[in-house]
């Protein structure tokens, strides 16, 4: 027999079962069908300023940090803004997204390239898909306008989030992730981002920028 | 490759664990780190109570209906584009994964932390296979420096001061400056990131474990701190995923159930850093992820936990609050458990896996004060597992005959009512004369095991049985 079928049926064994009893395929079915939210906490079930409010309290608290500006081409200035006020180089790596490509960067001296990291960059910027307020949780999703990499390698990581895309919970982004990409769960990477990296792995002491980012900074672009 | 036990010599491993000095001011970090920081995350979030019972329910429809799920989560990785690999024992486990690389005609594997992957022995068999095997979570790489294994399920250097990392550093990374300063963790971090970084490019295979299976999806989830498991999974060409069968949950929303309870369990964070979903190999138009995706789940010895007294023990999440709370952890730290899982979720497991002749007098380091069980987000029993297998280690004749002959001894008095509460009667007081001044005896004859380490504190008044009489307690 081969292990697949064996340990299926070891398992059928110790539970007692053969695997074709119509009560528990249903009760299956079921739960896949209805996905249950469970228990959501009230913590995150506020909207509008509330909700604007608690991802930043929530996102400094894990050491991120957040600005907010009013329209698109504010993205740039601050973009500009941070790494000037943290001394870094103006250079930025970004993939392919056209509310990021379609910005006038000229506008600074930033020098922007484009496409995946190769781990030689300092400063990455990203589009998130989503952000979760209740912990102050940014979701991204891969492809080539936001390539993977670029969540990871940069030494800093500035995020841009629409004010239309901070969700409440996790469950409301799993919906919202279901309803663009169907259930199949379209991209092949979901990284759910709070705060930037970190270590405690020598002596307990927490530090910052572990392997992937040393700084994370959330813009929100007001509605 | 089963990873050598050192399970059966506890009791020797323990001692030397009391002596050394080193080890028990480390372990002073894991009692002050540890405990108030989940007890303050518990503290901020009212449902937490709530979201406990909801993980433990949602563990037990899983393991109720697991070959189901194990079947539907099969099929959404298949039309994902993944490919999934059952194994029954470590050594199918090593050898899918060995496979896999070799195909890939890899060099170099690296490796984000599993506990499974230490369970079934997989850097050997890289190494042994003329691989090399790279731990790049910062704790998993200091111990595979100095040739250890891990000494907690999500610390795992938990048990070295600095100074021995710093010591590991310089000996290992020769191509650096002799005179650096690695005297703080900045310094140290800074430096694993560096070396790292070099191996996670060159790297032709990943190797991550698995947090969750979610059968709806076909997507595995990870969940780190450092971002060294999604450089792993994201930067080399093929992505391998080793899991054990009972990581399965049916949908993201019990996903989010158990992650609500899984950081704030494990070190007092709401959300790790990272939690990051997968779903097969990269797609057409990607510019970033592996082209391959597989995942190897491992069974042995699980699913014949099912269906008995320790099917309790599948529902866990690996989040080490128990170690961190046990009082037998913090005094001799992980290493005197011998294998992969120490604490009591490893009194627990270590047994089932390894079989009660090996490690079945794990679970008589205990002193069943409870606090592993109050503190589990998926609420195991645990002391009560721990009974369970103490009484088959006594059924089996497995108990060291000293034990055996103390109990004989006392039920021997225990039988005789009579005698009992003459020789109580008789010793209370003598003992209380002789330990009146401190309270307390730092030697006492016959009984070193116990007072080398801690006091035995002198009786204070009169035995049990006469104040239950004077207080009017029923006798029969």
């Amino acid at each position: 027999m081969s292990a697949r079928e064996d340990i299926l049926s070891n398992i059928r064994r110790s539970l007692g079962v053969t695997g074709r009893e119509e009560p528990r395929l249903s009760a299956m079915q079921e739960r896949l069908k209805s996905a249950p939210r469970g228990v959501v906490p009230m913590r995150g079930q506020v909207s509008g300023e509330a909700r604007v409010a608690l991802l930043r309290a929530e996102a400094e608290r894990v050491a991120a940090s957040v600005a907010e500006v009013a329209q698109p081409q504010d993205i740039v200035l601050e973009v500009a803004r941070y790494l000037r006020e943290h001394n870094l180089p103006a250079s930025l790596r970004m993939g392919a997204d056209a509310r990021l490509n379609g910005l006038d960067w000229s506008a600074t001296a930033i020098e922007v390239s484009h496409g995946p990291s190769a781990g030689d960059d300092l400063n990455g910027l990203s589009h998130a898909f989503g952000a979760v307020a209740e912990t102050g949780t940014l979701a991204m999703v891969s492809g080539a306008d936001n390539p993977t990499t670029l969540n990871f390698l940069p030494d800093n990581h500035i995020v841009v989030l629409r004010e239309a895309d901070l969700l409440s919970d996790a469950e409301s982004l799993w919906d919202r992730l279901r309803a663009t990409y169907g259930k199949a769960l379209a991209p092949r990477t979901v990284n759910l981002i709070t705060g930037p990296s970190r270590s405690g792995d020598i002596e307990q002491q927490i530090v910052l920028g572990a392997h992937g980012p040393r700084r994370l900074h959330i813009v929100i672009l007001r509605d | 490759m089963t990873i050598h036990s050192t399970s059966p010599a506890f009791k020797r491993n323990a001692h030397n664990a009391l002596a050394d000095k080193q080890l028990q001011q480390a372990l002073g970090n894991v009692r002050a780190g540890f405990i108030d920081k989940r007890t303050q995350a518990a503290e901020r979030l009212p449902e937490f109570e709530a979201l406990r019972d909801s993980a433990r329910d949602i563990k037990n429809h899983v393991l109720a209906h697991l070959d189901l799920y194990l079947e539907h989560y099969e099929t959404k990785v298949r039309e994902a584009g993944g490919h999934v690999h059952f194994a029954r024992t470590t050594e199918e486990a090593c050898a899918t994964i060995v496979e896999i690389c070799k195909a890939q005609g890899a060099r170099t594997v690296t490796k984000g932390k599993s506990m499974v992957s230490e369970e079934i022995g997989l850097n050997a068999a890289i190494e042994a296979a003329g691989m090399e095997a790279v731990e790049t979570d910062l704790g998993e790489y200091i111990i595979q420096l100095r040739g250890e294994t891990p000494s907690h399920i999500i610390a795992p250097a938990v048990h070295l001061m600095k100074e021995q990392v710093a010591d590991d550093f310089r000996r290992i990374h020769t191509h650096l400056d002799a005179d650096r300063d690695l005297t703080q963790p900045e310094a140290l971090l800074t430096e694993a990131r560096m070396v790292l970084r070099k191996r996670f490019l060159e790297a032709d295979v990943g190797i991550t474990g698995a947090n969750f299976l979610v059968a709806e999806t076909g997507t595995s989830i990870i969940v780190t701190n450092e971002g060294n498991g999604d450089l792993t999974q994201t930067l080399p060409r093929v992505h391998i995923v080793i899991a054990s069968i009972e990581k399965i949950v049916p949908t993201l929303e019990d996903a989010a159930q158990i992650l609500r309870v899984l950081g704030r369990s494990a070190t007092g964070q709401d959300m790790s850093v990272y939690t990051t979903l997968s779903t097969g190999p990269r797609r057409p138009g990607d510019v970033d992820g592996p082209q391959a995706y597989h995942v190897v789940l491992v069974d042995n010895g699980r699913s014949a936990m099912l269906g008995t007294e320790f099917e309790d023990m599948l529902r866990c999440i690996r989040c080490g609050a128990c170690m961190n709370h046990c009082p037998v952890y913090h005094a001799v730290g992980g290493h005197a458990y011998g294998w992969v899982y120490p604490g009591p979720m490893g009194a627990v497991l270590s047994p089932s896996l390894l079989g009660v002749d090996k490690a079945g007098h794990l679970p008589n380091a205990s002193t069943f004060c409870g606090r592993c069980e109050s503190v589990c987000p998926v609420r195991i029993p645990l002391p009560k597992l721990m009974r369970h297998w103490r009484e088959r280690e006594y059924e089996r004749h497995l108990a060291p005959a000293t034990f055996r002959y103390g109990l004989g001894l006392w039920a021997f008095f225990a039988r005789r009512p009579a005698l009992y509460k003459f020789a109580t009667g008789l010793a209370m007081p003598v003992l209380g004369y002789l330990g009146r001044k401190a309270g307390r005896f730092a030697k006492l004859p016959l009984a070193s095991g116990w007072t080398d380490h801690r006091d035995m504190p002198a009786p204070q008044g009169k035995t049990f049985q006469a104040q239950w009489r004077e207080r009017g307690g029923r006798t029969r």
